[in-house]
């Protein structure tokens, strides 16, 4: 009965989207008020009835109903209750509906804080995010419908794939879907703008919490996904350069170029045709993504599992909502307007090289995603595009564009002189220099890709610490005139200074784990000791786990360093009774300096096992940099000016829409 | 205005080549053997550990190079096709028992039906290797010089021996005067 009404429910949200598709569009362009109101209303209605089918869908699993087809086929009576609610998005239908209901969300928080702008933009706006929910729910009531019966009911279920049964499932999807949906946002905002022909600085102060809040929620998704991936899949690894993976950090690098443009656009009224573009081509990389993963077309670890119907339907809503938008970005581009004038060395100038090396990196990580595909459909044989074409082609695009991240904040807008630059700037770029080549020699080992790294590091850091030296230092030295005068600073800024450190944070870790990231494969007996960078690892004992639903063979390490114990760590072989493949569930001992990272191989002849020892020094600061860029964006997107409405703007009649 | 519709137009060259890649799946590794001699092998017998079979031994006849396993659950879709084969004749069915234990894959046949002129045993996938095996069933075919003609990955079917596996067999067997 529930399932049932859950499918109902979808049926009546793909009713209700249907008109908010198009009721307001229409109202917008006749200048009808009362069905360009009709907007808010359907968006909270279409969100109700979303929410009462993800609700029905989490019931069935909660309660164990394997007469739905979905449920028998990702859950099982031993499966613990948060995996079970965490289920619901194992598989592609679920996921899927949990799309919609990040779409809907999105969709009625637009409604609810958009009361300064106009109505015919907010009208259209909540339009273009019905459309695109229109098409979300056809694909899912034709081709991927998660209330699908199984008569007679399965016994058990198939159970969640093991992989999946761990904290990091309950965080990674949600967060990350916020982010693909959030950018839906942008894009209609920029959809909205160019049917009515006008694009200005109001718009683009509209937009940036928007654009910032989506990025947000994507900067944290990945970070999670790449952390789940290190601990859960028992390598150390934490970016494989995967289609999948591809497929996120795509729309994250135009989403960050987008935040950019945005500020120019707002700021100097420029980059209008470059904002509007970057807004429309975020969201693509996303729906481009969902149909990589769910298409069958590239092979991947994350793929869900395959038809060529969705594959086909995915196509078609791509090719109809991508090609529309570009259809209308070919055609009102020209009529939103070129902005002003600006210098060769300027804010703009910068602001347009970190366009162009971000909007490079999404082309050449794109290119390399789909060239196993471009090959394969013209006969040219199959290959795959792995890490030495990624690394190689990302670093060289992004050393530039931290040279220019260094440079922007602090280069005037409209023009500057390269002279006057360069004297601000010159001790910063020494105190780089010096500062990457004491952190070498601390280190002990380094090459041209490691020094090159640091010093990018140091760069963003120093760079900074010159702007702020140049805001603060008037207030003279006392740290309470300091604090005073850094509390006065915009939040607007705090945010990009937090941003851009979290980079260099970032940059650093990723640097150091790969110069000095130590890797050791030894065969041990219970008793023996095997030695990784100064740390001693001894096997104590193996032992017998029994968990909720799997059994596990455990291995009792104590480490010790120059001979006092540091940690002890139980890392696990599990086998979950139900699928039956054997599951590596590594031990980290984290601190802010290092790892220490332990998994078990496979158990060879005299009781011994083979086991993976690792130590990957500062590899926590690669996801502390992603932390500190969110809380920076977080900082940034409060920014008063995007809380107090403008009344000088309303007064001069910023009117969007005919 | 033209550099406008320039994004437009790389979609639609992007979109094309998704929709040719639909068709085709990704995990279909061509064998880079075909047209080049078979491995050779020198490979103990499944039903009597004491015998081998060598490459040399079937050459100067066509013949089909079948990978099974009793834990290969698609195996169990070709089997009665490989049966139905083998009942015709002409054309000798040699399996490989591949990354099996040998009462294991002697009780599948014992249970399923054995339609192979005789089973290689190769526990730990040696010969597999060899043969550039990667997935559990695959069928090589070939010819009288040992030269590997052929390979269809996955399970058989009616379609892929009545239009490929029986014209080649055919056309190898009749080929050499």
């Amino acid at each position: 009965m529930i399932p049932e009404l859950g499918h109902l429910a979808l049926i009546l949200a793909l009713a209700v989207a249907l008109a908010q598709g198009v009721l307001p569009l229409a109202g917008a362009q006749r200048a009808r008020t009362d069905w360009m109101a009709l907007a808010r209303p359907l968006a909270i209605v279409q969100a109700l009835c979303i929410v009462l089918a993800y609700a029905s869908l989490t019931a069935a699993f909660v309660r164990d109903d394997f007469s739905v087809s979905y449920v028998a086929a990702h859950s099982n009576s031993h499966l613990p209750l948060a995996y079970r609610v965490a289920g619901v998005w194992g598989g592609h239908e679920g996921s899927l509906l949990l799309w919609q209901l990040m779409l809907n969300l999105w969709t009625v928080a637009v409604a609810l804080f958009s009361r300064s702008l106009p109505l015919a933009f907010v009208a259209r706006i909540l339009a273009v995010m019905g459309l695109v929910s229109v098409g979300f729910l056809l694909f899912t009531l034709l081709t991927s419908n998660p209330f699908d019966r199984l008569l007679p009911p399965a016994f058990d279920g198939r159970d969640l794939n093991p992989l999946l049964q761990d904290p990091g499932m309950v965080l990674h999807p949600p967060m990350l879907y916020m982010g693909y949906v959030g950018f839906s946002v942008a894009f209609a905002f920029a959809v909205a703008a160019l049917i009515g022909g006008h694009l200005d600085q109001a718009w683009a102060r509209w937009t940036r919490p928007w654009v910032t809040a989506a990025w947000i929620f994507m900067t944290i998704g990945i970070a999670l996904g790449s952390w789940w991936a290190y601990y859960e899949l028992g390598w150390g690894g934490w970016w494989f350069w995967d289609p999948v993976e591809n497929a996120s950090f795509m729309p994250w690098l135009a989403g960050t170029a987008l935040i950019h443009s945005l500020a120019v656009t707002e700021k100097r009224n420029s980059f209008k045709a470059w904002t509007v573009l970057l807004a429309i081509v975020a969201f693509s990389l996303s729906l481009l993504g969902t149909f990589l993963v769910r298409s069958g077309v590239l092979s991947s670890v994350h793929a869900f599992a395959t038809d060529p119907r969705r594959g086909i339907f995915i196509l078609a809503f791509l090719v109809v909502a991508i090609g529309a938008s570009l259809a209308l970005y070919a055609w009102r581009a020209p009529k939103i307007g070129l902005g002003q004038r600006f210098g060769v060395v300027s804010r703009e100038s910068m602001l347009l090289a970190n366009n162009v090396f971000l909007a490079a990196a999404t082309g050449a990580v794109l290119l390399g995603t789909l060239y196993p595909l471009f090959l394969d459909s013209l006969g040219l044989g199959k290959i795959s595009v792995g890490p030495p074409y990624f690394e190689t082609v990302f670093a060289l695009l992004m050393a530039p564009l931290v040279a220019t991240m260094g440079i922007g904040p602090l280069a005037h807008w409209r023009g500057d002189a390269a002279a006057s630059l360069a004297r601000r700037l010159g001790i910063a770029l020494a105190a780089a220099l010096v500062a990457a080549l004491v952190s070498s020699w601390i280190g002990g080992r380094w090459s041209a890709w490691s020094l090159l790294g640091l010093v990018l590091a140091w760069w963003i850091v120093c760079a900074v610490a010159t702007d702020l030296y140049e805001r603060l230092q008037p207030a003279g030295w006392s740290p309470a005139r300091l604090a005073a005068r850094l509390a006065q600073q915009p939040r607007a800024m705090a945010g990009m200074w937090l941003a851009h450190l979290g980079v260099a944070v970032f940059i650093f870790g990723v640097t150091v784990v790969k110069t000095h990231d130590v890797e050791r494969d030894v065969k041990l007996a219970p008793g023996g000791v095997a030695s990784v960078n100064g740390y001693d690892f001894k096997l104590v004992g193996l032992r017998e786990v029994e968990g909720p639903n799997y059994r596990a063979v455990q291995g009792d390490f104590e480490v010790a360093k120059g001979g006092r114990r540091v940690a002890t760590m139980h890392p696990q072989k599990r086998v979950y009774r139900v699928q039956r493949e054997p599951m590596t569930e590594a031990a980290i001992d984290s601190n802010p300096l290092r790892d220490l990272y332990v998994s078990m191989g496979e158990p060879v002849d005299g009781g011994a096992w083979i086991v993976r020892l690792q130590h990957k020094p500062f590899v926590t600061w690669i996801w502390g940099g992603c932390v500190l860029m969110a809380l920076g964006g977080a900082l940034a997107a409060s920014d008063r000016r995007y809380r107090v409405k403008q009344r000088a703007f309303a007064a001069h009649g910023v009117v969007v829409g005919r | 205005m033209l550099r406008f519709l320039i994004p437009l137009a790389l979609f639609l060259a992007v979109a094309a080549f998704l929709a040719a890649g639909l068709d085709r799946d990704p995990r279909k590794v061509p064998s880079p053997l075909i047209d080049k001699p078979a491995p050779a092998f020198v490979a103990p017998v499944l039903a009597d550990g004491g015998k081998t079979l060598r490459k040399e031994d079937l050459l100067g006849k066509v013949w089909l190079l079948n990978v099974w396993a009793s834990w290969c659950v698609a195996c169990r879709d070709e089997h009665p096709l490989l049966v139905a084969f083998a009942k015709k004749g002409g054309v000798p069915l040699v399996g490989l028992n591949y990354k099996d234990r040998r009462e294991d894959g002697l009780a599948w046949l014992a249970r399923h039906g054995n339609p192979y002129a005789v089973s290689l045993f190769d526990p730990e996938g040696r010969i597999g290797i060899d043969y550039g095996v990667y997935g559990v069933p695959e069928t090589f075919v070939i010819d009288k010089e040992g030269v590997l003609r052929y390979k269809h990955i996955g399970a058989l079917t009616p379609e892929v021996m009545a239009q490929r596996i029986v014209p080649l067999v055919a056309k190898l067997a009749g080929a050499d005067g």
